[in-house]
Order: structure tokens, then sequence, then C-alpha cells
């Protein structure tokens, strides 16, 4: 896939980190969503925040794209500290709620987002094709939103994500509601943005989506328990899956 | 630019949104209907002006029941019913007694005139049928629909555009589109000057409609400039939007946004001249100019009512345009509450 740069390619830090998270905590009130996190997310990895819902994924992924900010610690994208307007076009969004105009066709949802970068008409046009291609969508363009299935919502959504080709994208459970086949072409388009050295972030409850990241940190409760390849947390953990490791890493909160 | 995208997808919605389209003109345009066929009567203690009365026949006219001040010159009294500090004065010609009235509000114009016919009982010992009136503004035919109708048509433009405005922004937050717009290059203020540009179209088309609804089809008083109406309810319909979007952000749903109605709305209609102002207690009187109703209406009736020309509304204009800007801040400050840059 062809590389826009809209604002030219940021600077990595020293360690060719992309993304790096510095002890953030997030309370809300007395409430305490996110507890010292830390971890780094390098250049062209698709790195997965594994965890049950109300674990803090959300929090921490908001506090990624920068519609959210710490109560303590940092948050640095390209070394640069979020919230930064600057990074915004670097980062693709894709939030858990489809965030779509369902009154409008698929067209026109995506005509006016790509409008939002700074695009000429013909990689505007070019871009639309080209998302609609990898979410396999081409064909629904011009249906209105509000008649799409849950699925296809989805993909739209992601589709808009990856509109002005960002160099990081950040999708809060992206494949939820596609069936397997979808899901399986959704990852290899992940996987071809990878080698073009997109780094995404994927939160997902799903053990088998997880096995497909690179990298994997597993929160619960707030806390980051466990970061790593799938293979290092299961030898870590001695166990052969991943939800065993899941259990064994949260283990000491856990009764059963 | 990226808040012509965003005024392009407002106006597409609209499209597609025909029942509220049809709402924000129809709905005024019915509820006028309404009023103008079913409308009442009242009681009002006016305030008179005496010039120049010669003391035999003062002695002899019936002075209570009306407020009344002693002019030595006739254009101190006309000049006082031009700022709307006495209703009518009385002056005493060949022994012919002629009142020149305000003649804005029915209400008063009818309590004026019923005054005057009482007054001179003891004098005539008959009832004054060969009064001489004069009116400055308006006619004795004028109906109250004329008086209120001014406030009505600024009050439900007001009331149709704070709701769907409110509602429409509220929707942008809930659905999560406004976080996938701070998500994008959008400024703040791009997100807030789309709307107003986008909804602002809608109303011109809106505004036009049920102003020239009201004075071509109803045939509501209309002394003035056609085109200050236009203009009066459009700034009108600015506060109002922009006000709309600045509550909908501490709304949760649709419902708590209808729930805004009686707490902002239907106070303005109480205090922005529907009902007499001097009628209204002390202690709440301070509310009507703090409401962007309260200059609309006064702009409205000037120009519909008297056929006052643009000197006389351009302070409400410029009180109108601050009511938005103060808004439009406002609405910046508080969507940094979703993204602080």
């Amino acid at each position: 896939m062809k590389i826009l740069l809209v604002r030219g390619v940021k600077k990595l830090d020293k360690n060719g980190k992309v993304i790096s998270v510095k002890g953030v905590y997030k309370n809300y009130g007395k409430q305490t969503v996110l507890e010292g996190i830390d971890l780094d997310v390098t250049k062209g990895e698709i790195f997965g925040l594994l965890g049950p819902s109300g674990a803090g994924k959300t929090t921490l992924v908001k506090q990624l794209v920068g519609l959210e900010e710490a109560s303590s610690g940092e948050v640095f994208l390209f070394d640069e500290k979020q919230p930064s307007l600057s990074l915004i076009e670097q980062i693709g969004y894709m939030a858990q709620s489809d965030a779509l105009y369902t009154e409008l066709s698929a067209r026109e949802n995506l005509e006016f987002f790509v409008s939002l970068y700074n695009l000429t008409k013909q990689e505007r046009k070019e871009r639309i094709k080209a998302v609609m291609k990898v979410v396999d969508l081409e064909d629904a363009m011009d249906k209105i939103v509000a008649k799409y299935s849950g699925g296809m919502k989805r993909r739209l959504s992601l589709a808009i994500a990856m509109l002005h080709e960002p160099q990081i994208l950040i999708l809060d459970e992206p494949t939820v509601g596609m069936d397997p086949i979808l899901r399986k072409s959704i990852w290899e388009s992940f996987n071809a943005l990878k080698e073009s050295g997109v780094t995404i972030i994927v939160t997902t409850h799903v053990m088998d989506e997880a096995e497909k990241c690179d990298r994997l940190g597993m929160i619960r409760n707030g806390k980051l328990i466990a970061i790593g390849s799938v293979d290092e947390l299961k030898e870590t953990a001695g166990v052969d899956n991943l939800e065993l490791a899941f259990l064994k890493f949260g283990g000491e909160q856990h009764a059963s | 630019m990226r808040v012509k995208a965003l005024v392009i997808r407002i106006l597409k919605q609209f499209k597609r949104d025909k029942r509220t389209m049809a709402l924000l003109i129809l709905a005024p345009i019915l509820v006028l209907s309404m009023l103008y066929l079913v409308f009442g009567d009242d009681d009002y203690s006016p305030r008179i002006g005496l010039v120049d009365i010669p003391e035999e026949i003062a002695d002899q006219i019936d002075l209570s029941e009306a407020e009344i001040t002693y002019y030595d010159e006739e254009s101190s009294a006309y000049q006082d019913v031009e700022e709307q500090n006495l209703d009518a004065y009385l002056t005493i010609e060949a022994n012919q007694p002629s009142i020149t009235l305000e003649g804005s509000d029915p209400v008063i114009n009818s309590a004026v005139l019923n005054w005057m016919q009482e007054a001179f009982e003891p004098l005539t010992g008959q009832s004054s049928s060969q009064l001489d009136a004069t009116f400055i503004h308006g006619n004795e035919d004028m109906r109250h629909f004329d008086y209120f109708g001014p406030v009505l048509l600024g009050f439900f433009i007001f009331f149709f555009v704070f709701l769907i405005s409110g509602v429409s922004f509220l929707r942008e937050r809930t659905r999560g589109t406004l976080e996938r717009l701070l998500s994008s290059p959008l400024r703040k203020w791009e997100i807030v000057m789309g709307y107003v540009i986008g909804f602002g179209l809608f109303t011109i088309i809106q505004a036009t409609i049920i102003s020239t609804y009201s004075i071509f089809v109803l045939g509501m008083m209309m002394e003035g400039t056609y085109i200050y109406v236009l203009l009066i309810t459009l700034f009108l319909s600015f506060s109002a939007l922009t006000l709309g979007i600045l509550l909908s952000s501490f709304a949760h749903n649709e419902l708590q946004m209808i729930q805004f109605i009686p707490i902002v709305i239907v106070p303005q209609l109480f205090f922005s001249g529907l009902f007499n102002l001097e009628t209204i207690s002390g202690w709440v009187s301070w509310i009507g100019p703090l409401t962007p109703l309260y200059y609309a209406a006064d702009a409205l009736r000037n120009v519909m009512v008297r056929g006052l020309g643009f000197e006389h509304i351009y302070i409400q204009l410029l009180v109108l345009l601050s009511f938005s800007v103060v808004f439009v801040v406002m609405n910046i400050i508080v969507l940094r509450q979703h993204r602080r840059v």
C-alpha cells in the first residue's frame, strides 16, 4: 500500500519506539481505571491489548489517541507528548462505537472524513477506493449506512480509520461482529500495513485474535499484568495456550 | 476547507431527515396559525399625559384608573410617548378633547380608549363617541395577534432551532462521531463554526418561510421593512443554535435535552414582552434582559408594529450577536474536556 506522507515522517525516539507509555495512572474521581501502565511499541509492530471488558483497554487507548489525559504519567508518540495537534494526522483511530453518520451513505461518510485531511481531490478518490477494497465493501458504497449490518458498519468504521494512511492505527475491538473469513482478510491487510511500516495497536478480548499479534499486553483491573510475544507469555506462564496464561498472570486476584 | 466539509455534511443530513426539516418549518407555522385563531383580552391601567389642560376642565374629568403626568408642551409629551414612557396624551383645543396614542399594543389601546370614555363622562354627561384619537403607531383595528405576533414569531424560531441543533450535536456526541472528529485534524472552533454555518444556512430558509407565512398569509401586522425581520430572526436563530449546542453538552440523551425546555425556553417567553413587562414582579424582572428573545422581540416589534428603521434595531442585533459569540466561546471551552489541544 502506498504511503501518503501528510506532514512528513515523524522522528522515532532513539530506541526506535513509536509509542512510549510511562507510568500512566488514570482516576475518575475515586475510581482508579489505570494503575501504573508502562509500555513501549516499536515501529511496524502489531501490538495487542488483551483483557476482559472493563479492564481499562479503552481508557488506555484513548490516552494514546489524545482524547483523554493521564491523571499522572506521560504518553509519547514519536517522541512527542500527547495530546498534541501535530500528532493527530499520524493516527488513525477506530473507537468501540462505530461513529458513523447512519443517515448518509458509505460514500458520503468517507467523503466527509477524507475531506478533513489535506489531500488532493485525486488522492481522496484513490484513498476511498483503496480502503473500501480492504474491507470488501466496494459494492455497498452507495448504500445508506442505516441499512448496513453490524459487521458492515464495523468494516466501514475501520475503513475510515485507514483513510488518511496514518502511521499509527489504533483500533478498539476492530473485528467484533465480523465473520471468520472476513476477519482473516482484515488481518491479512493488517499484516500488509505492518509490512509497509505502519504500527498497529489492537484491543481485543478474543484469544485467537490475540495470537495473531506480534506482542501482547495483558490488562486486568487497570494493571498491565504481563507483556511480551505470544510465545514468551506462554513460556513464562508455563502453559500452552493464552487463556491459561492470562489466568495464571492474573492468578493472584483470581479465586478460581 | 474543513469547515466547508462539515457544513456540506450537515446539509446532506438535513436532506435525508425530512421529518426534522418539516418540524423546523411546519411546527412553528402550525402553532402560530392556531394562536392566530385563539386569542383573548386583558386589563391594564394606562399612563396618560395631560398637555396644558385648563384647570376647570381637569377638575371635572375622572383621573382615577390611570397614571397621570402633566405637561406644558405637546412636544415633550409626544417624545415620552415615542420613548414608551407614556401610553397616550390628551390635549384640548376649542373645548374638543383629542388623544394621541402610542398605539402598538392593542391591549393598551383599548385600555386608553375605555379610560377616555369613562373619564369624560362627568364632563359631557355622555360617552364621547366623537372622541378624536390619533395613533402614532398601529391603528384602532390592530388585533392582539399583531402585537404578540412578533414575539411568537421569534419564540418559535428560537425554540425549534434550539431543540434541533441541540439534539443533533448531542447525537454527534452519543454515537461517537464527535470523538472521531476530535481525533481528526479538525480544530474545535472549526467544529463549532461548521455547525453554526450548516444550521445557519438552514435557518435562513426556515426563518424566511415562517416570517413570510406569518406576514403574508396570516396577515400579521407589518409596518417596517421585511428584510429587517429576516435579519432579526436570523440573528436570533444563531443565538438559539449556539445555545442548543452548548446545552447539549450537559445532556446525556434526547430526553434530557427536552428537559431544558421548561428551564431555558419557556421563561424566555414570559419575560420577552409577550406579557406586559411592567406588570411582572420586580424580583424576577431581571430575567428578561438575560435572554436573547427579549432583544429579538423588542427589535421585531419595532420593525413590524412600529415600522421603525435600522437605527432602532441595531443595538438589539448587536446584543444577539454577543450572545452567539459568548455561546460559541463557551462551546469551544466545553469541547476541551474531550480534547485539550
